[in-house]
């Protein structure tokens, strides 16, 4: 196995070639925040919460999608890097309805992020309506931060039945069920749910979970976490490199 | 409360996490480094839960009162099943098992376990049936799916287990031969591992007469007309033999019998195949090429070979081409019987089988039966047992007056329902211990509540052979008891005490007496994922392929097989194949997944697929009504009309009560596996009115 050596927040480290940055700093002790990202599925790298500083790269850097190069210099935790990610959940979390979606609330909570700070931006998203369209599972957009796991687990990277793609643009875009009702029955659909199991922010989720929270018998479960311990709390796992 | 635990609809062992809120499931999810599913699940796993806490579940024992004198088992007259206590409905069980074995004879008497119910269960009851009885006549509901690969796989190799491990079809196999198996609904997870194996660059091969999903992935679709298996694989083993493709240095070290089987197939040319097929030759010689030429090929089955009066002469026609090509005993390569419930792999290893004890001792070997004598302090009987099928028949003969049943539902699931009725009929004592008043349970003179499979600790053995642990997220309703508490009491009451504590001192006596599970502690199966038998000693990590180096037999052994068509041909009066099976969203007789509120919603009504020309021909409109006949029945359904189906053909599933495909079915049966021809017989269609 050919071994790449660089350098994460000073130290050196030797990981094999195709490793990417994300699995190169947890390797050196460093955990990176990620939503978009699943061990299971292929990188989209649209989240962009997992952010580093590369010397000599011209913008900040996804680590979920970098592999790693020869005497690469890369910082985790600059003021930079935390001003990137700290924006990029205040902007989640202006734009959408967090209030099922534990890792984005325990980054935030890190991260000082103050969604506040931008008043003006436009409410559509929160204002889309819960669909329930099937026995199984609720679908709540105003939730949905269009990380696009459930698209990738229903296409090419679990299910193979690409039942769901994204729709419309900007503020408007969303995950559709592909006809003009945007009914899940009509669609290819096998109800696995899978989707529903790799939801990062409760956007998907089972009918017997959403009336559960609704009568307030559970409710979710506060999280923490730091570039030193990942995430921990209730229904963690650890984190896999 | 998150309790970890092993799913229970199919073989394949999904790990599950049961989220409760009290006494209730709210939520199912599976962690990415479960073994057998990294982390995936089905829409029946992760959403059929609820039959858990279904308000038809059984909470108090019944016993039949009021009855006539004389009056005929199943009528109004024979008496309505009243609420009793414990105590009552256990002395009432063990009274007529006892004056039935008194009067008869312990072979009077049968017992079916369950492919739903755990391994400590599975062990207690054949060792009740045994033990406690007296006789072998113990069964389970493999004798209705994998018997024949079982019999089959044993004659080849000496074991009929699955080679293969689940993970290793998305990692390591290049050449995929899926037959009778429709695996994206009836093994989901199998099914997503080979469309990711495919999206890998591997090629599958399908041999089924059915348009289903796995077409749309496959290299070649080989749509056999049904019951022409052994033809279309004899061909491929006169492909393989007349253009030299098979491995020689394999056939020399590692099998016996090339030359009967060259012989044997040397006629069965793939255009001798077309003929009685259907498949062009040509498609044939591609897919025999692509088999024997691949690195790593592995053949997965299912019921489409299994259940057929030749069936074991089906599976074994496979067996002869992993061993002719070598494509057996090398990661991704071997022979995989998918095993169809949560712990079949682990009712027939238990020994739920009528001609073999525990570890797949036979119970005619003497050694054998001295070894178990020994450990159970009881002598074993000599005479041989009955399996399920035949059991059915010798009721109907009055030659076995008494059955008890666990966790099945034979009055759904037999073949030619109406004539597996008046068998059931005929009993003087029937005893049913099931979670819900089933189609059998229905027909009891007793019936004991037992608790499913959230409310249990346990192990499951998957089809990849994993031992897995089950464990209670939350407690049975009512009076519901444990199962391996029931046949406990029960045993005792007959006199031959079966005291444990736990689930774990049953698995701690097995492990200490199959040498296969001698390394799967409880310890280990607490602290880790499963383990795959054999697993010899507690350092060993478990068996993730079989057959490297040597076969348990020694060497394989080739079979010839002979085709031979199926019983009842279409023909005139009955035009139509018939061929039933399950679809994604029902689990078999219906008692579980109809009483699961989304699956039913899905699914809520059985339906008749029929090919557009037909349809066309006799006026059938999709979903319009149609009445099936066969010459054992008759059901009317919905009728779907699809170009998944041959034209000729249609399929029904077996899992409505209301339109039960088994009225119809035969119940011609394979004479070594005693496995029903449920997948070929002659029917006509009508619009119903």
């Amino acid at each position: 196995m050919e071994m790449v050596r660089l350098t994460i927040d000073g130290r050196p480290v030797e990981a094999p070639r195709g490793t990417t940055l994300r699995q190169a700093a947890l390797q050196a002790g460093t955990h990176t925040p990620t939503l978009c990202h699943h061990e299971h599925l292929n990188c989209a790298a649209n989240c962009r919460v997992c952010v580093v500083e590369v010397e000599r790269a011209r913008t900040l850097i996804p680590s979920c999608a970098t592999p790693v190069q020869d005497g690469m210099v890369v910082r985790t935790d600059t003021d930079r890097v935390r001003k990137a990610r700290r924006m990029v959940l205040e902007l989640l979390m202006t734009e959408i309805d967090t209030t099922t979606a534990p890792e984005i609330q325990a980054y935030g909570r890190y991260y000082g992020a103050d969604p506040a700070r931008y008043p003006a931006v436009r409410e559509a998203a929160k204002e889309r309506e819960v669909i329930i369209d099937n026995p199984f599972y609720v679908r709540d957009y105003a939730k949905c931060m269009a990380c696009m796991r459930c698209v990738r687990a229903c296409g090419s990277d679990i299910q193979h039945t690409w039942a769901i793609a994204m729709t419309g643009h900007g503020h408007h875009i969303s995950v559709g069920a592909g006809s003009p009702t945007n009914d899940i029955t009509e669609s290819p659909c096998v109800f696995c749910g899978n989707c529903v199991g790799l939801c990062p922010t409760g956007a998907l989720m089972g009918i017997a979970e959403y009336e559960v929270r609704k009568a307030g018998l559970i409710g979710t479960p506060e999280l923490q976490w730091s570039p030193e311990t990942g995430l921990t709390g209730p229904g963690t796992a650890k984190e896999v490199i | 409360m998150v309790t970890a635990t092993t799913c229970s609809y199919c073989g394949v062992g999904c790990t599950l996490e049961l989220h409760t809120v009290g006494n209730q499931i709210y939520k199912v999810t599976s962690p990415p480094d479960a073994p057998a599913n990294r982390g995936n699940l089905c829409v029946k796993g992760r959403f059929g839960y609820d039959y858990v806490h279904s308000g038809d579940r059984l909470t108090q024992p019944l016993i039949r009162r009021g009855g006539v004198p004389g009056a005929r088992r199943g009528t109004p007259e024979y008496g309505t099943l009243e609420p009793a206590s414990w105590d009552e409905a256990l002395d009432l069980v063990a009274t007529r098992l006892g004056a039935i074995k008194a009067d008869h004879g312990p072979d009077a008497l049968m017992g079916l376990s369950s492919a739903k119910c755990t391994n400590e269960e599975n062990y207690l009851f054949q060792k009740f049936i045994r033990a406690a009885i007296g006789t072998h006549n113990v069964d389970h509901c493999a004798r209705l799916c994998h018997a024949s690969s079982v019999v089959a796989v044993n004659m080849a190799l000496g074991s009929a287990a699955m080679s293969n491990s689940i993970g290793e079809i998305r990692r390591e196999i290049d050449c995929i031969l899926v037959t009778g198996h429709n695996t994206t609904e009836n093994h989901p997870i199998v099914g997503l591992e080979m469309k990711a194996a495919v999206a890998r660059g591997a090629d599958l091969i399908l041999v089924d007469p059915r348009e289903i999903e796995l077409a749309e992935f496959a290299t070649y679709h080989l749509k056999h007309r049904s019951g022409s298996d052994v033809a279309v694989f004899n061909a491929m083993a006169n492909v393989i033999i007349a253009e030299r493709l098979y491995n020689q240095q394999f056939v020399d070290e590692r099998t016996e019998g090339f030359a009967v089987v060259a012989a044997a197939v040397k006629d069965c040319t793939p255009e001798w195949a077309e003929e009685i097929s259907g498949v062009p030759a040509d498609l044939i010689r591609q897919a025999a090429r692509l088999y024997a030429g691949a690195k790593a090929s592995g053949i997965y089955w299912g019921m489409g070979i299994t259940q057929h009066h030749n069936g074991t002469q089906a599976a074994l026609s496979l067996c002869n081409l992993a061993l002719l090509t070598g494509q057996i005993g090398r990661p991704g390569t071997g022979l995989n019987p998918v095993r169809g419930q949560n712990n079949v792999q682990g009712a027939g290893d238990m020994g739920a089988l009528p001609n073999n004890l525990p570890g797949y001792m036979p119970a005619t070997d003497e050694t054998a039966l001295e070894k178990w004598s020994q450990a159970w302090g009881v002598k074993l009987s000599r005479t041989k047992g009955l399996t399920a099928t035949d059991g059915v028949n010798a009721m109907g003969e009055g030659k076995l007056k008494g059955l008890y049943v666990m966790g099945e539902n034979p009055l759904m699931t037999d073949p030619n329902l109406h004539h597996a009725r008046a068998c059931f009929e005929e009993l003087e004592f029937l005893a049913v211990q099931d979670i819900f008043l089933t189609e059998t349970a229905e027909m009891a003179d007793v019936v004991l509540p037992g608790a499913a499979f959230a409310e249990k600790e346990g192990t499951y053995n998957n089809t990849e052979r994993r031992v897995q642990r089950v464990r209670a997220a939350v407690t049975p309703p009512g009076a519901a008891r444990q199962d391996w508490q029931i046949l406990g009491e029960l045993s005792t009451r007959l006199g031959y005490p079966m005291h444990y504590e736990r689930p774990a001192d049953i698995w701690r006596e097995v492990a200490g007496l199959v040498p296969s599970f001698k390394g799967i502690t409880w310890a280990r199966l607490e602290a880790g994922p499963g383990i795959q038998w054999p697993c010899p000693d507690d350092q060993h990590p478990g068996t993730r392929f079989l057959h490297a180096g040597t076969f348990p037999r020694g060497r394989g052994k080739l079979h010839p097989v002979v085709y031979e068509p199926p019983t009842e041909n279409p023909d005139d009066d009955y035009p139509f194949v018939l061929t039933t099976g399950r679809v994604l969203f029902h689990w078999h007789s219906g008692v579980l997944s109809r009483r699961a509120a989304g699956l039913n919603a899905i699914a809520p009504e059985a339906l008749v697929e029929i090919h557009p020309y037909d349809a066309v021909e006799l006026g059938i409109a999709d979903a319009g009504m149609v009445t099936v006949t066969s010459r054992r029945g008759k059901v009317t359904a919905k009728a779907q009309v699809t170009t998944r189906p041959l034209p000729g053909s249609i399929f029904m599933t077996f899992h409505y009560a209301e339109a039960a495909a088994n009225l119809l079915t035969i119940d011609s049966l394979d004479p070594l596996a005693k496995i029903p021809e449920f997948k070929v017989c002659a029917v006509k269609l009508e619009p119903a009115i």
